[in-house]
């Protein structure tokens, strides 16, 4: 999160074009389209089981919360580890934004049908649905900003903006375990990490930087 | 020069003769299950039943049976959909046992073969509505509940019927491990109205053979008016009881889940819509249009008289 890095993700990765490393973004955005080719294609298929649209759904979901973990995780990986991913975070996000984007449109469309008053009765009424809209709601304006120009622009505003994402991940992984009829490890694990990551942004920096120079 | 003799053929290795003689039968039986395997009856196991039709069936299209073996809640083989089909094959349904007792003049416990002796089998095609908001419609054979319930005699005191599922975590994977969902055993109830109703059926069989495990082998009940839940699957005991008795859903979330449980499109549960539903294997694929949900799942003329006076929002 700090500026820096953000005005270095300019353009793309910052590596130095041709090299291995300027491959790893382009990489992600290949490959992270993978899951989502494969579950259309085998939903289309008929190697879904019964209910393709609902594996469809649920596993266009996970991959979004899969994403935003992974997003979060680059931070507290430099921190605590050493490892500097940092340039690859807008990537992961933006990913995360691309799924949920995914799962909300099989919802919306072939799960609800477009039918808007069956759609809006279940915002309103269904909390969890309500958490889940309210996590893409958030997603929508950081995925917006997610560009050199913005950044440039917004500066410091561009921070505190891009914080929502915590609120979003809560939210993200509280939807899910909501929506489960009974609550087993699956959801239950997502959260603990999704809790964890966002708990070790609260440890104060100045300790960690004291462990960092005992050691 | 040596000249080799052919050895003896080995009189272990002759065929019988009764077993030559019926060569054609057997190759007939290997063309038969080609055929059978061809087109897609994958339980070896599963015996075929004759059953007479039934009036009380619907006419609506019946659903592939791949589907209906392939896509099941039963949690005691795991929570996902496909984990009974997958792991269901343990579980060992004979011999097979149903303890009858509580407030009836003969109780014991029968074997499976008496308790099928109970009457006549019967093919019941009927919608069956999961509370998840899918349906499908399912070829059962069974037979009325009442008829084991009158051949225990069922006294005057009692009120409820109670039902529990098999508790055996050596065969039933979901029943061990870290994360449990549900306690054990699944229990579930009636008011014995209700167990009376003739369209509450005790189904050993569906799609004219024996019951395939994840649905629920050897026995399980069919209440189509009621959330698929209400099915209780496998069944080891039957209690007649004067109070309304326990069920795992109910225990589990009594304010998401009600003992009586009908189908009830007025109703939701409180986390999602049950005014429609999305019968499976209908429209191709991925396109499959929400159909609405009918009152006590379309069998409110049989039914409805039931909770004539009974405000069905506070006892969902």
């Amino acid at each position: 999160m700090a500026p820096p890095d953000a005005a270095r993700g300019r353009a793309g990765s910052g590596a130095r074009p041709g090299s291995i490393k300027a491959l790893i973004n382009p990489a992600i955005y290949v490959f992270g389209f993978v899951p989502a080719v494969w579950t259309f294609y085998a939903a289309i298929n008929d190697q879904l089981g019964a209910d393709p649209l609902k594996v469809l759904e649920r596993s266009l979901g996970l991959w979004a919360l899969r994403f935003l973990i992974a997003s979060l995780a680059i931070s507290p990986l430099r921190r605590f580890a050493g490892v500097n991913l940092i340039r690859h975070r807008r990537a992961l996000g933006l990913m995360a934004f691309f799924y949920a984007l995914l799962h909300l449109t099989v919802y919306l469309w072939l799960d609800q049908g477009l039918d808007v008053g069956l759609i809006w009765k279940d915002i309103v009424k269904r909390p969890y649905i309500t958490i889940g809209m309210l996590a893409f709601l958030i997603l929508l304006p950081l995925a917006a900003t997610s560009n050199a120009y913005s950044i440039r622009r917004l500066g410091a505003a561009w921070h505190k903006l891009h914080r929502w994402v915590y609120l979003a991940a809560a939210a993200a992984a509280l939807h899910f375990a909501m929506v489960v009829k009974s609550l087993t490890a699956e959801p239950i694990i997502y959260a603990a990490l999704v809790a964890g990551l966002l708990l070790v942004r609260l440890l104060p920096k100045t300790r960690a930087r004291k462990v960092r120079s005992a050691a | 020069m040596l000249i080799r003799r052919p050895p003896d053929i080995a009189s272990s290795e002759i065929t019988p003769k009764e077993l030559y003689l019926r060569r054609r039968e057997f190759i007939g039986g290997v063309v038969a299950a080609s055929v059978l395997g061809a087109i897609g009856v994958e339980d070896a196991r599963a015996a075929k039943i004759d059953a007479a039709k039934s009036p009380l069936s619907t006419t609506e299209t019946v659903t592939r049976r791949e589907d209906a073996t392939t896509y099941n809640n039963f949690y005691e083989f795991g929570t996902g959909k496909d984990d009974p089909g997958r792991k269901a094959h343990t579980l060992t349904t004979a011999p097979w046992s149903v303890k009858i007792d509580g407030l009836v003049n003969k109780p014991a416990t029968y074997t499976l073969e008496d308790v099928l002796k109970s009457a006549p089998l019967e093919e019941r095609i009927y919608r069956l509505r999961c509370v998840e908001g899918w349906s499908m419609v399912i070829p059962w054979i069974g037979f009325p509940l009442a008829a084991v319930l009158n051949r225990a005699g069922v006294q005057s005191k009692a009120k409820y019927v109670a039902f529990e599922t098999l508790v055996r975590p050596a065969e039933m994977p979901g029943q061990s491990g870290l994360f449990q969902p549900l306690p054990w055993p699944y229990v579930e109830g009636l008011r014995l109205d209700e167990a009376m109703h003739p369209l509450t059926i005790l189904a050993s069989g569906m799609y004219g053979e024996s019951l395939p495990n994840q649905n629920g082998a050897p026995l399980r009940l069919v209440v189509p008016w009621k959330y698929g839940f209400k099915s209780i699957k496998s069944i080891v005991a039957i209690r007649l009881v004067e109070t309304q008795p326990p069920t795992t859903w109910q225990t589990s979330d009594a304010g998401e889940y009600g003992f009586f449980s009908n189908v009830n499109p007025e109703v939701d549960h409180p986390r999602w819509s049950q005014a429609t539903e999305r019968r499976i294997g209908e429209g191709s694929g991925l396109f499959v249009k929400r159909r609405p949900t009918l009152m006590f799942n379309g069998y409110a003329d049989q039914v409805a008289s039931l909770y004539a006076g009974l405000d069905l929002k506070a006892n969902y």
